[in-house]
């Protein structure tokens, strides 16, 4: 029974709950976490979450729910949080989002629950990323998961990728008794959450302690091994007595634009530039061996709008670089970047160069780089995307002189398991084809899901992929109906 | 496949020479010449390494060409050799070309030999057999009109480049093996893109082997040069720490590496 069927526990009025202003998130101060790698977001106290909690308007028919890609229990988790039963309130969200201290911090909460919460029509939406995060934060700081039952099946499941949503099928699995083993190529567990994302968003700390818990309720992990090379999923099938796979295997290869200069020395692509920085910690060279382009009081700048863009450029800036540039073709409008990390990015210095395209790379002439010629653009009718298309405008070519440039301009499949797996389907671009809503590929017992499938998304679809593959793998294993 | 030593290591990728899986084992043969590959040389029988991931990128294309001639150059004869093996067991005819600074960098003679219908060797200076290039030896190949349908090259870009540069004029197939820097050897980073045709194309997954004539081998040294001065900090860094420790060094060593086991750490 729902706690919000009898009495709501929120003391707050319901015409007053529309008054109270959102609760703003605390803050590193711009000027200095643009030197560091510490945490922007500080997180809600108690205080500020119970304040915040208590806006929520505990509609009848929560929008919220029905537009988060997992189907996370926002009214009744909030109200948990109304109560001060904060354990109870991470518990709640746990039943469909295994990662909430990763999605509490990294979900474009404005895309789905927050972009339809019923407060926004008149102020601002509930706060609800702010709230997950809490809770999810508390329990880490409480150690205190509660650890589910589970009844083993006897059934084995491959989950193919460690970036959100393999370990979202994996959580999801493990607790309907199924035994599961996750397959990893790099040698780190996490995959996008750790090579991608930058501690300033999401420290590596709360990626380990949700993979610990995992590892609590028994999920096995395997690094170091590139299924399809390393083994296929036939032998995993086959020989390894697999019941079922689920590929998760992410975004592929990084696109280039096609313009001349891409191979100068000092152009990187934001995957290698972040993988280096965040995998690798190429920033500590010599004290780690990887080495990377020592960025301090050099000039530099990424091509795209997307947050692994605003990624990337804020890394570098965090890295010493003199001057930190955004180079985007379309407009503020059109930036697939979230308005939060674009709106940090401006306060912590980034300088947005808008409607403004590369079109070639300069160098020294002994191939490293010292430059991109650039154009300015105008915004002309809308292309296949719906956005209006960016035209150069005719003699409005400058030179930006760079010692670093980063490509983030999007990626395209990953060929490896689709070309070591007889049967597999694909679609034109290469992406593996799987049901919308089963998850299921052309391959009896293969489910795949997250970029492998749709092309390069967000953390949260991938989550919801997983869970819906979860689902799907679970009929599967206990019916054995393909 | 990609290794990685210890926690604060690079990730590198090397070429396996030999498998056996009966007992567990993958070869490789390192030259040393930064601080990974040194620290690797200096490893001994039941150390442990942290990483080892692969096999990766395309295998090999082998079938019965007619007559191969496989180049090997430096350290790549390593490589070379069991595609030599390979050639000879799918029928060829099977010609082999090692070259090497000087003598003691001439490696696997004897292997090379037991998989070839000929072998030649030169050295740059003439301390063993045949003072001269590789190219040298593929030259009179072809001046004496031999039949050649393939030639592997595997070594220095700078042999890679001359080889290749000799067989295009000759219109003959050549292949060649890049080495370029990697990181995670999954298509993921892009670092090994290299131009082929004119159009980027990734060592780790499109590679490591491509058509010699296709390969833009100016754009790979000058991306391979891109961290020589880390790289040669870092050496210089791990010699002195090594010279305390009056840890002597090899120039060379064989090594074969147990498979860790595969399993979580």
């Amino acid at each position: 029974m729902s706690p919000t069927a009898n009495k709501s526990l929120n003391p707050l009025p319901m015409k007053e709950r529309i008054k109270v202003p959102r609760q703003l998130m605390p803050e590193q101060p711009a000027d200095e976490r643009n030197k560091n790698f510490s945490e922007v977001n500080l997180g809600y106290s108690p205080e500020l979450a119970r304040q915040e909690a208590q806006r929520c308007l505990e509609c009848a028919k929560p929008t919220c729910t029905d537009n988060c890609p997992v189907g996370v229990q926002v009214k009744e988790f909030v109200e948990l949080i109304v109560a001060g039963d904060f354990l109870a309130a991470a518990a709640k969200i746990r039943e469909d989002n295994v990662l909430p201290a990763v999605t509490g911090r990294v979900c474009p909460q404005e895309d789905h629950c927050e972009g339809k919460c019923l407060l926004s029509k008149k102020v601002k939406p509930l706060g609800i990323g702010y709230l997950e995060r809490f809770v999810a934060d508390y329990e880490q700081r409480m150690g205190n998961y509660v650890l589910p039952n589970i009844t083993p099946t006897g059934k084995k499941v491959a989950v193919v990728g460690s970036g959100p949503s393999g370990l979202t099928v994996a959580g999801d699995l493990i607790q309907k008794g199924h035994k599961v083993r996750v397959f990893e190529a790099l040698h780190e567990l996490g995959g996008v959450l750790v090579y991608g994302i930058p501690e300033f968003r999401l420290p590596k700390q709360i990626i380990r302690e949700q993979l610990d818990y995992m590892r609590q309720m028994g999920v096995e992990f395997e690094t170091d091994v590139v299924v399809g090379r390393t083994v296929t999923i036939d032998e995993l099938m086959h020989e390894e007595g697999y019941d079922a796979v689920y590929i998760g295997t992410g975004a592929g290869l990084p696109q280039f634009m096609g313009i001349p200069g891409e191979h100068f020395n000092g152009v990187y692509s934001a995957n290698e530039f972040l993988t280096r920085i965040n995998l690798m910690k190429a920033y500590k060279f010599p004290t780690y061996d990887e080495p990377m382009i020592d960025l301090h009081g050099k000039d530099v700048a990424v091509i795209g709008g997307g947050n692994t863009a605003l990624d990337a450029i804020r890394s570098a800036l965090r890295l010493g670089a003199r001057k930190a540039y955004v180079i985007y073709r379309r407009s503020d409008a059109e930036m697939p970047a979230r308005a939060e990390e674009v709106h940090h990015a401006r306060q912590e210095g980034i300088d947005f160069q808008m409607l403004t395209a590369p079109v070639e790379f300069i160098s020294d002439g002994k191939g490293w780089l010292t430059g991109a010629r650039c154009v300015r653009m105008e915004l002309g009718e809308p292309d296949s995307s719906g956005r209006r298309r960016p035209v150069p405008i005719k003699g409005s070519e400058f030179d930006l002189p760079l010692s670093v440039a980063i490509m983030a301009i999007g990626t395209t499949a990953n060929p490896i398991v689709q070309s070591t797996t007889p049967g597999l389907g694909t679609d034109k671009r290469g992406y593996i084809q799987a049901d919308g809503e089963s998850q299921r590929t052309t391959r009896t017992g293969v489910f795949a899901g997250g970029d492998i499938v749709t092309g390069a998304a967000t953390v949260i679809l991938a989550m919801g992929a997983g869970r819906r593959a979860a689902k799907s793998i679970h009929e599967y294993l206990s019916t054995g109906q393909w | 496949m990609i290794l990685r030593i210890y926690e604060e290591g690079e990730r590198i990728p090397v070429t396996i020479e030999n498998s056996d899986p009966e007992r567990g084992t993958i070869s490789i043969v390192v030259q040393s010449v930064g601080k990974t590959t040194y620290l690797l040389n200096s490893l001994n029988t039941g150390d442990q390494i942290l990483d080892v991931v692969g096999p990766l990128g395309k295998p090999s294309e082998i079938e019965n060409f007619g007559t191969v001639v496989v180049v090997g150059g430096g350290v790549g004869t390593a490589m070379a050799y069991p595609s030599a093996a390979a050639f000879k067991r799918a029928g060829n005819r099977v010609l082999c070309i090692v070259g090497a600074r000087t003598k003691e960098l001439v490696i696997l003679e004897k292997e090379m030999r037991t998989v070839s219908d000929a072998l030649m060797i030169t050295t740059d200076d003439g301390s063993y057999a045949d003072k001269g290039f590789v190219t040298d030896k593929l030259r009179q190949l072809i001046q004496n009109g031999t039949r050649i349908d393939l030639v592997l090259a595997i070594g220095p870009i700078v042999m890679m480049r001359a080889v290749a540069e000799l067989t295009r004029k000759e219109n003959i197939r050549t292949v060649v093996s890049l080495n370029p820097i990697m990181i995670d050897g999954t298509g993921m980073c892009g670092g090994c893109r290299v131009p082929i045709d004119g159009k980027s194309e990734f060592a780790c997954v499109d590679g490591p082997e491509f058509d010699a004539h296709k390969v833009n081998f100016g754009v790979l040294v000058q991306r391979n040069s891109m961290y020589r001065d880390a790289e040669q900090r870092s050496l210089a860094e791990y010699q002195r720490l090594t010279a305390e420790k009056a840890a002597a060094t090899e120039r060379e060593v064989e090594e074969s590496c147990a498979i860790a086991p595969r399993g979580e750490r």
